[in-house]
């Protein structure tokens, strides 16, 4: 009796959680990986079986290996069209993401940072643009620049893609957070004009939050399939969403296993650079959602 | 809500200092004027690229769809002349508000919202609860497994479900071959379900995330004293876990509902495997797109302006909603 009335009170500190809850706690986590985990685990394990065997078998485990011979045909169909489609891809991402995060860091900067007129009504302004998917102008832009003439032309996807009003807000938080405005002061003391200040020194100072709006961009250009989807008609000037679901359109013409590979390759960079750079992902979700 | 809060309230404070002129004796005379000048500028300059760039890439384009939208495609009856717009401000409105295609297709994202948003939600709610508990082990893997979909592009989702729903290949349908059923996802009336299955897997555990960041902030000594009282892990989860994460899973249900109103990407991928059961109007993006690709703009304009104003009647309403429960 004595020893069951003192175990619990040594055992309890550590670890007061009793078998059946971790089975249970475990097996429910279990489940919700192999939910999340099997899509892309299908997908590697078919991108690695040999050309034309991508959707026999029950898809679960490897079977024979031809990955390097299946990317190279991904390479040779169409004269070579998805590695242009690749380049295209981080071109317009790249571009628009440096561009847009340059205004955005601008623009949150002075929101955060000064008074002048019209700011209470430019954050509100952008807090609702945050609230309203851009899907919802693609349309209407489409509209618009066939009106004067910019389809087919990349700046019809490059214009609209720096344009981050959720990149100007998360830069008005980070830069309250992180630019003491003693900094500021003792800067202007000194004779600095206030654009030397934000390039030497706000910068510097906003720089893990800027690559945070970088990549938070970066991802958003990319996923961003309707625009690029209506405006670039010419698949030489397509990124890679665009060109692989206009490939799983015409399945008599390409082969639905270079769809498999080429889905493979294309999401290669984006896991590379979310499982890298986690750090930043959640610093600007929980930022994003602490309004 | 406090660490973004906190240090907006501590600047409007010391902005004086900021914004202001400078103190008197901080500057040579001669650099005053000009110095105070240009410091009153340089905020505009820093807004205008980005101010310049959204009127031209956010409100230019509504506005012209607005105007397009007042004007009606008339064809001649031989179609030998081309097609004249005439001004009709409700010619396109009535339209739309008469056209089964492009209603159904509301109603078909509302029907969507309204099941997927809270499944979605409920999901996301219990994973963050179960990561947080102090059974789970390997919190760090489970919270990678349920973020890695978010970092795959909604069109790569929905293009890997889509080999997993076809009737000839799905994985998923040869792992339940043994226990003697299959499901037909492409079915008319499963398709809705089988687009909300993707766009579930793609954002729960994203929404799972910010749940968890919110579940952190709970002090530990309210748990703690939750435990010396001999609550169980269940009564703290429902009692003071849930209503501590409010705040996140309201946020999450306003970007959530608004996000269904924009979807495209998921049927329009699987439209061309679907064997018809997604239409070419299934989602209102669609049924604009469809009116494009007949040519009438006009009348993809007046779609998308109303869905345009809808969401915006929407998020209007759910802010006001919200900030008003955040002040009792």
């Amino acid at each position: 009796m004595s020893t069951t009335t003192t175990r619990p009170s040594v055992i309890r500190p550590r670890r007061d959680t009793s078998l059946p809850s971790r089975v249970v706690v475990t097996a429910l986590l279990g489940l919700s990986a192999f939910y999340f985990l099997l899509p892309l685990w299908w997908l590697l394990v078919s991108a690695t079986k040999p050309f034309g065997e991508q959707f026999s078998g029950t898809g679960l485990w490897f079977d024979g290996f031809g990955l390097f011979d299946n990317i190279a045909r991904l390479g040779s169909q169409d004269g070579g069209i998805f590695w242009r489609w690749m380049l295209n891809s981080v071109l317009y991402c790249g571009v628009g993401a440096l561009v847009g995060t340059a205004f955005s860091a601008l623009a949150g900067y002075a929101l955060a940072k000064y008074r002048f007129p019209g700011r209470g009504l430019l954050f509100g302004v952008v807090l609702a643009a945050v609230l309203i998917p851009k899907v919802l102008f693609t349309l209407p832009l489409y509209l618009m620049f066939s009106g004067v003439g910019l389809i087919d032309n990349p700046l019809a996807v490059l214009l609209p893609s720096v344009v981050s009003p959720f990149g100007v807000y998360l830069c008005r938080v980070f830069a309250a957070q992180s630019v003491p405005d003693e900094v500021l002061e003792a800067c202007r003391i000194d004779g600095a004009s206030e654009f030397r200040i934000f390039r030497s020194v706000s910068v510097r100072m906003m720089l893990p939050a800027l690559v945070t709006i970088l990549l938070f961009q970066f991802v958003e250009i990319w996923n961003n399939y309707l625009l690029p989807a209506m405006v670039l008609g010419d698949d030489r000037l397509q990124p890679v969403t665009v060109g692989l679901v206009g490939w799983n359109a015409s399945h008599v013409a390409v082969p639905p296993a270079l769809v498999v590979v080429g889905s493979l390759v294309s999401i290669v960079p984006l896991l590379l650079a979310f499982l890298s750079l986690q750090r930043f992902w959640r610093a600007g979700m929980t930022a994003g959602a602490l309004k | 809500m406090t660490d973004a809060a906190a240090p907006a309230d501590t600047r409007s404070s010391s902005e004086g200092a900021t914004g202001g002129p400078p103190p008197a004796g901080s500057r040579r005379a001669p650099a005053g004027p000009r110095q105070r000048r240009r410091g009153s500028r340089s905020p505009l300059l820093f807004c205008a690229p980005f101010v310049v760039l959204f009127l031209g890439m956010y409100v230019a384009p509504i506005v012209y769809a607005a105007v397009k939208s007042l004007y009606t495609v008339r064809r001649s009856g031989l179609g030998l002349t081309p097609p004249t717009e005439e001004f009709d401000p409700f010619g396109n409105y009535g339209r739309a508000l008469d056209d089964g295609a492009f209603l159904s297709s509301l109603g078909r994202i509302v029907l969507f919202g309204v099941v997927q948003v809270p499944v979605m939600l409920g999901a996301a709610l219990v994973l963050a609860l179960l990561i947080d508990s102090r059974s789970a082990r390997g919190k760090g893997f489970f919270r990678l497994s349920g973020f890695l979909p978010y970092a795959i592009p909604g069109v790569s989702a929905a293009l890997v479900w889509s080999f997993m729903y076809s009737p000839q290949s799905s994985p998923v349908n040869r792992m339940l071959e043994p226990l003697g059923f299959t499901v037909p996802f492409f079915d008319s009336d499963l398709v809705l379900w089988s687009v909300a299955n993707i766009v579930t897997w793609s954002w729960t555990g994203y929404n799972m995330i910010i749940v968890y960041a919110a579940l952190q902030s709970i002090p530990a000594e309210v748990l703690e004293a939750a435990r010396m009282d001999g609550a169980s892990a269940v009564r703290i989860a429902w009692s003071i876990k849930v209503p501590g994460v409010r705040g996140a899973l309201v946020l999450t249900a306003v970007f959530s509902i608004i996000g269904s109103a924009q979807l495209y990407n998921e049927p329009v991928v699987l439209q061309p495997v679907s064997d018809g059961a997604v239409s070419s109007t299934f989602t209102p993006i669609m049924s604009a797109q469809s009116a494009i690709a007949a040519g009438n703009y006009p009348y993809a304009a007046a779609q998308s302006v109303l869905l345009a104003v809808l969401v915006g009647v929407v998020s209007f309403v759910f802010f006001k909603f919200t900030t008003r429960g955040e002040q009792e």
